[in-house]
């Protein structure tokens, strides 16, 4: 096998079970175990994509989730395509198909690296800098280009067929973090006798003890301590372990977001087995245990490949047997790149060179390095590198006093190691609110005052040693859970200095060297001081001009160099220049996850009534109204819309139409108090409402804006049946019960939504009381004995009723109300019923167009939120004997009697054919040019086919007093002339309802 | 997502609730007695504090009651809640 970068022994992969895969095309070898990463470097592939914004050539720099260069895009199959996965975290599978991003047509030969040469004229702020003028090319040019120029990886386009699941779970314990410092807070807390909850993102729980190498715990090889800890937290019953779980985010009140990923690195997933589960975690205490992330060096030249952080190399070498090259130099800040020149040497790697950037290196690394012969270069900067796809050589200049450099040396090499130090990751922490202190010493921000339930431990406080890492971890857990318990953990192991540096390296490249800070987002040392330069002093500016930091890996491994550099540019101390805010996902998080299964039919819930079979069965088009499916209207043969609703309008008021009205509200009322709680809610007076008698009811807010409008039938003295519109419900159960538990919590009233109970047939027509003539028991149908607005209780068909004389029609109208469960029985009963009667099915467009021959209004569609009851013609409906009710007081008040108040009036159009459009605007001349002053708009408009001419209803302003007066309709072919009419457009008499 | 303890039903998630706006407005006995800026003042005028918060909630998808909270605005935090009917519990700004 050709993997020349591999080593012959060693590392957590499987050397038993090679693997094939393929990138760009090319097909390699690697092992189980492998990430992507690890497996390209094993065969000596460097190069794995394109910068952002210069199309720079880029290779992996880390091993971890802090990756900003390796972004490939995943395809399982034509649907399963996954872009910007950070090769560090996408493990290997027989088969795995990967590619590079941001590269046309090859990663090594890139037509969009021209932006590289460019690079001097796209600076930060050059967006906003140079496409201004002229202001059209905008949206023609500007825009269009450079978004088909931006962004990262492409879309899927298709569905995507994956299942993902979402769960609560609650714990006593959660820990984020399964390193040293997690695993002990783990055992510390799992002692408390709660529910302990560990995650972690990665393969493997152990966190840096996965590629440590020498380090004991209580006399064993900590690999040895590894597996036996992981197993013993196993067997608890009250501990689970995550792998492959990402906590992404903190929110309020110790909740924790965990994303575990189930089958990405399976060859052949279940297909029962879902791809993501998204946890959500509610956590009476949090342990963070995050660790920390290696710092790189700001150095000229620094993204070349080849170029890799050194703890990341130590990964790549110690866990996955791979060498990062075979001649090294390091280029240091901090003691951590000397434990990996150690492992590194001791693999046959190489090591030409230690560049140390601190005058007088000491300490137990630093001398072991110098036993074992390592060329240390103390006072030594790294101020460039060179070669085309992979760095070949390094260019080391020692340090002269204060940013100066003597001459430098070139060095040739296969890979560059650097560090300056690690920082905590306080990602989740900050995201938390919790307040960060600046630590002088460890340079780093470290968190000090938790907001949450919450405490950090280990490196993720500065606490980088292994030994002090276990301790503050088991401490941490043990305070969490409450747990009495203390242990001590006999640690060997070489610790260095935990103090690093920060911010950009001294060189004498010029001021157009390139030095990134942000690897992901190209930003470089010059676009941080140019955004000084421009002005921009706060970090929080500075990030949004520049973009350092905002990148998908949220600047993990830049923001504390960016701030570094501004601080120094600004001679401010770094507290001064502040801190970007951390925020949710601390790594990108797929929107399958956070879905779940709330999509497709299960979005959102559908709400069907109990005739909704029977209409589908019919041949029924259906529309939403809020959650409801509303059979719309009852096409016959070819018929559209249009025709259909003109046949079903013309059968109501010629024969009878069914109509299923079960989606409007229904509340029922009940209790003593009942009339005078519907006094204080309505509109309307309700005492002197007889038992059997309804009323149309109108409902306002307190602002005294007409808000739902509905009949209400008096069922006995103290009980009510209200019924609302079909969206309105919820919202005025809702007021009701605020009134009443919270105003007058003395009236004895309950109310009951009544909504699902009922199932609502609205039979209308000339012919409905012929077609319940034979149906209904204990009833009397007669105009004496049931007149309109009345009701009465008896049987159809055997089923107990609630039979309504109400009319939304015009026509002598039943409405009944049937228990849900009997809804299509008594549906069916009256339909045959109806056959010899010419009875119609209608659905709500034919309704509409009923009720505005009438001039009812419907609530949300006359009003807007703004109207009144006069507004609307209502004033008839408002008791106004009464001392209160919502909304009075506000009528009261002179604006809602102004006379140039839009108020709704009918209109015809000049020529009869045109219908408006619903939402026009209404003008008092023609022939305007805007802006011109709009008095009124169309609220309903439809073709009549009763009346053989188009009807609108309209609010205008002062629109009663223009009875009979020629306005205008603005509309895209010209002026359309209408004329105001009353809102009654049909039977102005109101005859018809009498039967 | 707010962890929320219901007076009635305990510690539930935010997902069961409504916030209902500021809590200890009481509607006027006669609002028609009223004069406009007085009614004004009831109907339109809420306190917006940093801090502390005396706010309704409704237990919309448990037991349905509204109940009064303690929040702090700046923290999220909820310092108490409390029946609707109770005074506000002492402690904190007001």
């Amino acid at each position: 096998m050709n993997a020349p970068f591999r080593t012959a022994a060693g590392g957590r992969h499987d050397r038993g079970r090679p693997v094939s895969f393929s990138f760009d095309g090319k097909t390699y070898q690697g092992f189980a175990g492998d990430t992507l990463a690890s497996a390209l470097l094993a065969n000596g592939v460097c190069l794995m994509g394109r910068s952002f914004k210069y199309h720079r050539p880029r290779g992996v720099i880390a091993a971890g989730s802090d990756e900003p260069n390796a972004l490939v895009s995943v395809q399982r199959d034509a649907a399963r395509y996954a872009p910007n996965l950070r090769a560090t975290q996408v493990e290997l599978y027989e088969g795995l198909s990967s590619e590079s991003q941001n590269r046309w047509p090859s990663l090594a030969f890139d037509v969009g690296s021209v932006n590289n040469l460019a690079s001097p004229f796209i600076p930060a702020g050059f967006y906003y800098k140079t496409f201004m003028w002229p202001r059209k090319a905008w949206d023609r040019f500007y825009e269009p280009n450079i978004r088909a120029a931006a962004g990262l990886g492409r879309s899927p386009t298709e569905a995507d067929p994956d299942r993902y699941l979402n769960r609560y779970a609650h714990c006593e314990v959660l820990v984020v973090g399964g390193g040293p410092a997690g695993l002990a807070a783990a055992l510390a807390a799992a002692q408390g006798g709660g529910r302990v909850i560990l995650a972690d993102e990665q393969t493997e729980l152990g966190g840096s003890l996965l590629s440590a190498t020498d380090a004991t715990i209580d006399g064993k090889p900590s690999d040895d301590w590894l597996a036996e800890t992981l197993a013993s937290l196993a067997a608890l019953p009250n501990v689970t372990l995550l792998k492959r779980a990402t906590a992404f985010g903190y929110f309020a009140h110790n909740m924790i977001g965990v994303t575990e990923r189930l089958t990405d690195h399976l060859a052949a997933p279940n297909a029962a087995t879902p791809r993501e589960r998204l946890w959500n975690i509610r956590a009476k205490q949090v342990v963070l245990a995050a660790g920390s992330i290696e710092r790189p060096l700001v150095f000229p030249d620094n993204d070349r490949p080849g170029i890799l952080l050194a703890d990341a190399a130590r990964t790549y070498l110690n866990r996955y047997g791979v060498k990062p090259g075979k001649r090294v130099v390091v280029a240091t800040g901090h003691d951590g790149a000397y434990r990996a020149a150690l492992d590194l040497h001791r693999a046959g790697v190489e090591i030409a060179a230690i560049a140390d950037l601190r005058p007088n290196p000491t300490g137990p690394l630093v001398e072991a390095a110098r036993a074992a012969g390592l060329p240390i270069r103390p006072a030594c900067a790294i101020t460039g590198t060179s070669g085309g796809l992979r760095v070949i050589t390094a260019r080391l200049s020692p340090i002269k006093g204060a940013g100066q450099v003597g001459p430098a040396q070139i060095v040739p090499c296969d890979a560059v190691l650097m560090s300056g130090g690690f920082t905590p990751s306080v990602h989740l922490f900050s995201q938390s609110r919790g307040k960060l202190r600046w630590d002088q010493d460890l340079l780093t921000y470290l968190p000090d005052q938790s907001a949450e339930q919450e405490r950090s431990a280990g490196a993720c406080r500065g606490r980088f040693g292994l030994a002090e890492a276990l301790a503050d971890g088991f401490a941490a857990g043990a305070a969490a859970s409450g747990a009495e318990v203390s242990r001590t953990f006999a640690v060997e192991a070489l610790e260095g200095d935990p103090r690093g540096v920060i911010g950009a390296l001294p060189h004498d490249r010029g001021v157009n060297a390139k030095a990134f800070v942000d690897w992901q987002n190209d930003v470089t040392t010059k676009d941080l001081k140019l955004a000084v330069r421009e002005g921009f002093q706060s970090i929080e500016h500075i990030k949004r001009y520049t973009t350092t930091g905002m990148a998908t890996d949220q600047g993990k491994t830049s923001n504390l160099n960016a701030l570094g550099v501004v601080a120094d540019v600004l001679h401010k101390p770094i507290p001064e220049v502040g801190l970007t805010t951390f925020r949710m996902p601390y790594t990108p998080v797929t929107f399958g996850a956070l879905a779940g299964l709330a999509r497709g039919d299960l979005f959102d819930p559908v709400r069907a009534t109990p005739i909704h079979d029977w209409a589908a069965e019919q041949g029924a088009v259906f529309e939403d109204v809020s959650l409801w499916k509303r059979a719309r209207y009852f096409p016959r043969g070819s018929e559209d819309m249009e025709a259909a609703v003109r046949r079903e309008c013309v059968s109501v008021r010629a024969g009878c139409g069914i109509f299923d009205a079960s989606t409007l509200g229904k509340i029922e009322v009940v209790g003593p108090d009942a009339a005078e709680f519907m006094n204080r809610m309505y509109v309307n007076a309700w005492t002197k409402l007889g038992v059997g008698k309804c009323r149309y009811g109108v409902l306002c807010r307190e602002d005294g804006f007409v808000t739902d409008d509905g009949v209400v039938g008096r069922i006995a003295k103290d009980r009510f049946h209200v019924t609302t519109t079909t969206g309105g419900a919820p919202r005025v159960l809702g007021m009701m019960e605020d009134y009443l538990q919270t105003e007058w919590p003395d009236l004895n009233v309950w109310l009951t939504s009544t909504t699902e109970q009922w199932a609502v047939i609205a039979l209308q027509g000339p012919n409905a009381r012929r077609i319940l003539e034979g149906l209904v028991e204990g009833i009397d149908l007669s105009p004496e004995a049931l007149p309109h607005m009345s009701l009465a209780e008896g049987r159809i068909r055997g089923v107990p009723t609630r039979l309504f004389r109400v009319s939304f029609s015009g026509e002598l109208g039943f409405e009944i109300n049937v228990a849900a469960d009997h809804g299509r029985a008594v549906w069916e009963a009256v339909w045959a019923a109806g056959q010899p009667h010419g009875l119609t099915p209608y659905g709500t467009e034919t309704m509409h167009v009923l009720r505005a021959e009438k001039g009812f209004i419907i609530v949300g569609q006359e009003t807007d939120g703004t109207a009144t009851p006069d507004d609307v013609g209502l004033t008839w409906a408002v008791g106004k004997a009464k001392p209160d009710f919502v909304g009075k007081r506000s009528l009261a008040r002179p604006a809602m009697s102004e006379p140039d108040r839009k108020q709704l009036v009918g209109l015809y159009t000049d020529d009869g054919a045109v219908v408006l459009e619903e939402g026009a605007q209404i003008v008092a001349t023609a022939g305007q040019t805007p802006p011109m002053r709009l008095i009124g708009h169309v609220t309903s408009s439809y073709y009549s086919a009763v009346l053989g001419r188009s009807i609108a209803l309209a609010m205008v302003s002062g629109g009663r007093a223009r009875l009979g007066e020629s306005l205008y309709s603005p509309s895209p072919v010209g002026d359309i002339p209408v004329k105001v009419v009353p809102t009654v457009f049909y039977d102005p008499e109101g005859a018809r309802v009498n039967g | 997502m707010l962890l929320i303890t219901c007076p009635y039903c305990g510690p539930r998630p935010e997902l069961e609730f409504s916030h209902g706006g500021e809590a200890h407005i009481a509607r006027p006995e006669k609002p028609s007695e009223l004069s406009i800026e007085d009614w004004t003042q009831y109907l339109y005028l809420r306190a917006n504090p940093k801090g502390l918060h005396a706010e309704r909630w409704r237990h919309l998808h448990g037991c349905a009651r509204f109940f009064n909270a303690l929040r702090d605005t700046t923290t999220d935090q909820f310092v108490a809640t409390y029946k609707a009917g109770e005074p506000r519990p002492t402690g904190g700004a007001a």
